[in-house]
């Protein structure tokens, strides 16, 4: 089993949503798709069901074409960010659905139907109808009804971007159960990192119709191809600046001088940084100070956000525990230098954080 | 005893309302010596004859028949036409989709008395007067563009990714329409239902220009009681109760979806 998308293309109205891209999903793999809103993960979701046709390229399903085929012939499941279920039919029916359209016998629905909504948690809301069910209830049927089909690739678009905390923390940890029993191809689309880090298995990143990197999540975290990526596996997204390398002396864009990065040959190059790498106190005996003003501190409990501004740069902090710090402060903020990323000026990673270790 | 204003304003505006109505029924139970005679607030002389004229003359209750067989007609026909149409409207963009769905409305603008002359004359040339189908089609270019317009707002109001989770599931496009869609716009179904059969239940000039024995509807054989004798008070005001009473029974089934039918679907 194996999805292969070859120079898929898509635009409309002469507008490109899709640029050429190329992505082999292998059977029985967990596949993250990563950007922000609107950077293309519905679209290309889209193309791989079936829904859109590419303006060029081709899918190929088990090495045979499918491009043109249409969605009911068609070896998949889909769920949407928005809770989409039958509202006209009972949770039973709504989860029976697509087992009756093949014809299964009665008793093979009826266990079917009982084993997801077990896994599921809806075994004592199978009389109700959809809509007098809360939300997560709502998405699980919908997960449901996905997983008691027996597709051979699952799209899941944001399934919890619209659950409250609680509910997403649960469910996420109930997503990677789905995924092991099923032995499907898995297509996960989210805004959020953590979500992609979780979930592990591949993780492609995705930026304005493009795909940036594809690769085990890990390896995309930890060795990012370029600053793009970078940004969008990072949340809240990396922090950059500007240093120049001469001799063993690197001088950062804000004056600050410092002697590290030995093995880089001399240039101007782009760092970039982890918010949650950023610190309010010297740990490291190495630790590069800068100045910046505090302009916004979020605080949700254990941790703080700052909202600084280095120089011509917005960086953002977090750090752990509640800091009451005074707003439009000058502050000291340190960085251990092997938790920079080195990316030339077009954003090429030149050197990855010694921290993160070798690319495997 | 404190007075209460409100209370009395209501009272005086039902009366108002009610009281066109209750003449008519007050008319219906009277002998045509009394109607014309004396002025009576109710029936000195209580009679059912008015109605055992229209239950037992072929030509009284033989204008229901015809009306309510045409506006049936009417009815399903606008609403298979509209429901496809609809759902086009609100699924899919093609050339000038914007353009037909505004002028779609152009049928509506002009008064039914300016088609009357060209339908009598096609219909007559191509045989179909007097037929129920006749006033039947002629009642479909007012009802669907405005069923259309109801059932493209309903529509809308459906996410289109119900219709995808239907396809990806295994539905093809019929048994979805029928078993997962129809089921989620069934007010809007009831509404534009509603608002064909009032059209072409209340309609006079059409179904009178287009008919005149076999098909002729109820309305116009009110129109048509004058006789030597002069006009037949009871039984006229006894065919108007009667005339009421669909209209009254359709209003009250959809009754809690009106108003958004009204707003063509878009509240």
């Amino acid at each position: 089993m194996s999805l292969i998308l070859e120079d898929i293309t898509l635009s409309s109205d002469g507008q490109p949503h899709i640029y050429q891209t190329n992505l082999t999903l292998e059977k029985a793999t967990m596949n993250v798709l990563l950007g922000a809103t609107l950077s293309g993960k519905t679209t290309l979701m889209r193309l791989m069901a079936g829904l859109d046709k590419p303006t060029s390229g081709r899918i190929l399903w088990n090495g045979e074409d499918v491009t043109g085929k249409r969605v009911q012939d068609r070896d998949i499941a889909m769920v949407y960010q928005q809770f989409i279920n039958y509202p006209s039919l009972s949770v039973y029916e709504n989860i029976a659905s697509p087992l009756r359209l093949m014809n299964k016998s009665r008793s093979e629905i009826d266990d079917a139907v009982k084993e997801a909504a077990d896994l599921m948690k809806l075994s004592n809301f199978l009389d109700r109808k959809p809509l007098e069910l809360s939300g997560g209830q709502q998405q699980r049927c919908a997960l449901a009804r996905a997983l008691v089909k027996g597709a051979g690739l699952v799209l899941l678009d944001e399934p919890l971007a619209n659950l409250d905390y609680k509910l997403r923390e649960e469910l996420r940890a109930e997503i990677p159960k789905i995924f092991e029993q099923s032995g499907a191809i898995f297509v996960y689309a989210t805004t959020e990192p953590e979500e992609a880090l979780l979930l592990g298995g591949n993780t492609a990143t995705l930026s304005q119709g493009r795909i940036t990197q594809f690769n085990k999540t890990p390896d995309v975290y930890h060795h990012p191809k370029d600053a793009t990526t970078a940004r969008i596996f990072s949340n809240p997204p990396m922090n950059f600046l500007n240093l120049n390398k001469k001799g063993t002396e690197v001088t950062f864009s804000d004056g600050t001088v410092a002697s590290m990065l030995n093995s880089l040959a001399d240039g101007e190059y782009l760092a970039g940084f982890r918010p949650n790498h950023l610190e309010l106190h010297k740990h490291h005996e190495n630790a590069i100070k800068f100045s910046a003003k505090l302009n916004v501190t979020e605080i949700t409990g254990s941790e703080t956000f700052l909202h600084l501004q280095h120089d011509d740069q917005a960086w953002v902090g977090l750090v752990h525990g509640v800091h009451d710090l005074n707003l439009g402060e000058d502050l000291s903020v340190y960085l251990d230098p092997s938790h920079i990323y080195t990316f030339s000026q077009e954003g090429e990673l030149v050197l990855p954080a010694s921290y993160a270790g070798e690319k495997r | 005893m404190k007075f209460n204003k409100s209370a009395l304003v209501m009272i005086l505006y039902i009366l108002f309302l009610m009281l066109p109505i209750y003449w008519l029924i007050n008319m219906s139970l009277k002998t045509n010596q009394e109607i014309l005679s004396t002025f009576s607030l109710w029936p000195n002389q209580l009679t059912l004859d008015n109605y055992m004229v229209i239950f037992t003359d072929p030509s009284w209750y033989g204008g229901y028949i015809n009306s309510i067989t045409y506006v049936i007609m009417n009815t399903v026909i606008s609403l298979s036409v509209a429901l496809p149409a609809a759902y086009a409207f609100s699924r899919y963009t093609f050339m000038g989709d914007k353009h037909l769905f505004f002028w779609l409305l152009t049928n509506r603008m002009a008064p039914p008395a300016v088609f009357a002359l060209p339908f009598f004359q096609l219909y007559s040339s191509v045989g179909l007067f007097d037929t129920h189908i006749a006033v039947a089609l002629a009642h479909t270019l007012f009802n669907v563009p405005l069923a259309v317009w109801i059932l493209e707002g309903f529509m809308r109001g459906v996410p289109k990714e119900i219709d995808e989770t239907a396809y990806i599931d295994g539905y093809g496009f019929f048994t979805f329409f029928r078993k997962i869609f129809m089921p989620l716009i069934a007010s809007g179904i009831g509404v534009a239902a509603f608002f064909c059969f009032m059209f072409s239940w209340v309609e006079l000039l059409l179904s009178r220009t287009l008919t005149s024995v076999d098909a002729k509807s109820i309305a116009a054989t009110m129109t048509r009681t004058a006789s030597a004798s002069g006009l037949d008070w009871g039984v006229l005001a006894a065919a108007g109760v009667l005339t009421i009473i669909p209209g009254a029974l359709v209003i009250y089934f959809v009754r809690n979806h009106i108003a958004k039918g009204f707003a063509l679907g878009r509240v």
